[in-house]
């Protein structure tokens, strides 16, 4: 008992101790996602963009070696995201802190980031609130109300609807796109005829769509996470008669994301949907990146690869701009401003929110070619985070 | 080590009990070794003393009294959440906050004590699991008072004493944990070594003959699984206190199963398990999750595995029995 007490002291201490050299010439960037769990494909995906974007411009920026460091956060777990940050920067000695696919993970490293003056780029948590943790953080992904403030305004005014009903998932994501929707639906004239939040692991829908339906709106809209759920809900709906055959039924872009797509079938065609990027979206850059993608992981990039590839190009550039110094206010100064070309299409960096601006599009399920496609059919350009704007004029 | 039947004089078994050993002593000096040797690690050392105080609570009710939990991070949550909560309105002073965590917990474990003291085994687990998602449920519902899904913001921490401000490093972190963890371990080690810690060793074996010999079993876990509950209150607050985080995931079902799958790795009902299993489990994860983030859980269930095939009684299990070999062979 006495030996094996201090052996396993000498063993724990044995496995501590890890090199911890910084050398000259590198930079080191900090990757802190979710690679196992229930979001491990969302953390793989948005891996996937980094990898795409390293992979098509090199390691070498402004004469330094990118080196990246990967750490599983394992789900929504802030004390673990804020102590591998800590990590990052303490042991590691990493220049700049990227990743965080979810928005607990993203808000607790914040506070590390700001601590230790490091440049971090957010690349998929959605919350408004997060870039105001850190004055060294930016954002490449999006924010909740970015595009649902901006649907919910579409919807009243170029969607032609001025009654609708509201469906989402009862959690902190849910609630922000819920709040955004009405919002945005009724400063432009609608009405909110009824709501109703939902578990977030609600396998049937039927009694909430008939909810909706003894109120008689003219449309719904619904948010979901994902998963197994959109084939469910839209089941649900045609059982009812209120399908998008019947009504008119609008949604975040999970509701109608290329893999739900497979299994809702016929019955989402003509669901109208808010995204900030689809793999079918027309340009030259996107179609490189969707082929490169496929080369690279033999799959389609989704959101999450795209908010990953330009939270690289972010750093790239900014490096470029600072020549090669990884200082976090040197870094975020060059960050503000930025304009790029990304594969979703124009985006920017606000200079002042250090938030993304970017064009939001609106699509419609579609048939071509036997394959249901979300098909883009309006757009609303240069949108900012409409939350962060009220703050500054309140 | 829990076998009694060698000493027939009970308060001299017990007495034998309470003597530090040298490799206790060994143990608790090389907790402050990562002051000097590894700096860079104090944070992770920190997280390991944290679980190690919360497998320690577990450890208590499982481990001595046989009260099989699949739902402690209950507690955890609560502590987690009062900490967090009394910080973010305005009083962040510590250890205050500290003792508001485990009160509250400690309350809340004594209501659940009044279920749980009436059932045993299987009926437990599915009590003490729903507990757990009951609590979970009702903190994301409450999102005006926890923040939801998205963790409770704006928690910041004032300095231990008014002198140590918790960095970056980790330094006043760690002492400050360790100091709670050493502080919890003593007094949990003379109730353990005591005439009531016997008695629950007692109720483990056989809770219908405990009452015959005079100690009331369903007042005795009552007793223990209010105190079991304060201390993973404890933890709780710690982790709120020194992450400056609190999320839904501290009422999490993955906390409530870690907790207990590092006890079972270190070794139940030994005073000492939940804190060796807690170093084990942790290191581990850290280096394999650092060498391979994607199928590090892989080389964990290997681990595991090997740890219950092997030492059905977990690493200091195996120890002691390898000890006994060791001298049985050569007295």
């Amino acid at each position: 008992m006495r030996k094996t007490l201090i052996g396993l002291a000498a063993l724990a201490a044995a496995a501590l101790a890890a090199p911890a050299a910084n050398a000259q010439g590198t930079i080191k960037i900090g990757v802190i996602l979710p690679y196992s769990g229930q979001f491990a494909d969302t953390g793989i995906q948005l891996d996937n963009g980094i990898k795409l974007y390293m992979k098509e411009h090199g390691d070498m920026v402004a004469g330094k070696k990118i080196e990246i460091i990967r750490k599983d956060v394992g789900g929504i777990a802030p004390d673990v995201a804020k102590r591998l940050a800590q990590e990052l920067i303490v042991r590691d000695k990493v220049d700049i802190l990227a990743g965080f696919a979810l928005t607990p993970n993203a808000l607790a490293a914040g506070d590390v980031s700001a601590e230790a003056k490091k440049f971090m780029v957010v690349m998929n948590a959605a919350t408004s609130i997060i870039t105001t943790k850190s004055p060294y953080m930016a954002r490449t992904s999006l924010t909740t109300p970015q595009l649902n403030e901006t649907f919910g305004a579409w919807a009243a005014t170029k969607g032609g609807v001025k009654k609708l009903y509201t469906m989402v998932s009862d959690f902190g994501p849910g609630h922000d796109a819920e709040q955004a929707f009405q919002r945005g639906f009724k400063d432009a004239g609608g009405e909110i005829v009824g709501s109703v939040r939902f578990p977030v692991a609600n396998p049937d829908f039927s009694a909430f769509v008939q909810r909706a339906k003894d109120l008689n709106p003219e449309g719904i809209y619904v948010w979901i996470p994902g998963g197994a759920q959109p084939a469910a809900i839209q089941k649900a709906l045609a059982e009812r008669g209120m399908d998008s055959s019947k009504i008119k039924i609008f949604g975040q872009g999970e509701l109608t994301i290329e893999d739900a797509l497979k299994s809702t079938g016929d019955t989402a065609v003509g669901t109208i949907t808010v995204f900030h990027y689809d793999p079918n979206h027309d340009s030259a850059l996107n179609r490189a990146f969707v082929k490169g993608m496929n080369e690279m992981a033999n799959r389609n990039p989704d959101i999450f690869s795209v908010g990953g590839y330009d939270g690289m190009h972010l750093i790239y550039e900014a490096l470029k701009k600072t020549n090669g110094n990884a200082d976090g206010e040197a870094l975020i100064t060059a960050a503000k401003g930025m304009k790029w070309e990304s594969p979703r299409g124009p985006v920017a960096i606000d200079p002042e929110t250090r938030d993304i601006i970017q064009t939001v599009y609106i699509r419609r399920v579609e048939k071509v070619d036997g394959n249901l496609v979300n098909v883009e059919f309006d757009k609303v350009e240069n949108v900012k985070d409409p939350v962060k704007a009220r703050m500054k004029t309140n | 080590m829990s076998i009694v039947g060698a000493v027939t004089e009970p308060h001299a078994y017990l007495r034998s009990q309470t003597r530090w050993r040298p490799v206790e002593l060994a143990f608790w000096l090389a907790t402050l070794l990562p002051y000097v040797l590894f700096p860079d690690y104090l944070v992770l050392a920190s997280a390991i003393a944290i679980t190690a105080l919360f497998a320690l609570s577990l450890d208590l009710i499982l481990g001595y009294a046989g009260i099989v939990s699949l739902g402690h991070a209950a507690f955890f949550g609560l502590g987690a959440y009062t900490a967090g909560l009394a910080a973010k309105h305005g009083w962040g002073e510590p250890i205050s906050g500290l003792a508001l965590g485990g009160l509250v917990a400690g309350i809340v474990g004594y209501g659940a004590s009044l279920i749980v003291a009436r059932f045993r085994h299987l009926a437990l687990i599915m009590i003490t699991l729903g507990m757990g998602l009951l609590l979970e449920q009702a903190a994301n519902s409450a999102s005006w008072l926890t923040g939801g899904a998205d963790g409770l913001q704006g928690v910041k921490m004032w300095p231990i004493f008014d002198v140590f401000r918790f960095d970056l490093y980790g330094k006043t972190a760690y002492g400050y944990s360790l100091g709670v963890l050493f502080i919890v371990f003593l007094v949990a080690r003379r109730l353990i070594n005591s005439p009531f810690g016997l008695s629950l060793r007692g109720i483990r074996e056989n809770a219908l003959r405990m009452p015959a010999l005079g100690a009331p079993s369903r007042a005795h876990i009552r007793k223990i699984y209010t105190i079991a509950a304060v201390i993973a209150g404890f933890a709780g607050a710690l982790l709120a206190q020194t992450t400056e985080t609190v999320s839904l995931e501290a009422f999490g079902f993955q906390r409530s199963a870690d907790v207990l799958v590092i006890l079972i790795l270190g070794g139940t009902g030994r005073l000492y398990g939940g804190l060796v299993g807690a170093i084990i489990f942790m290191v581990a994860r850290d280096q394999f999750s650092g060498n391979t983030p994607q199928f590090w859980y892989f080389w964990i269930g290997i681990l595991l595995v090997a740890v219950v095939m092997f030492l059905p009684n977990g690493v200091l299990g195996g120890l002691a029995r390898l000890g006994a070999l060791l001298r049985g062979r050569a007295p």
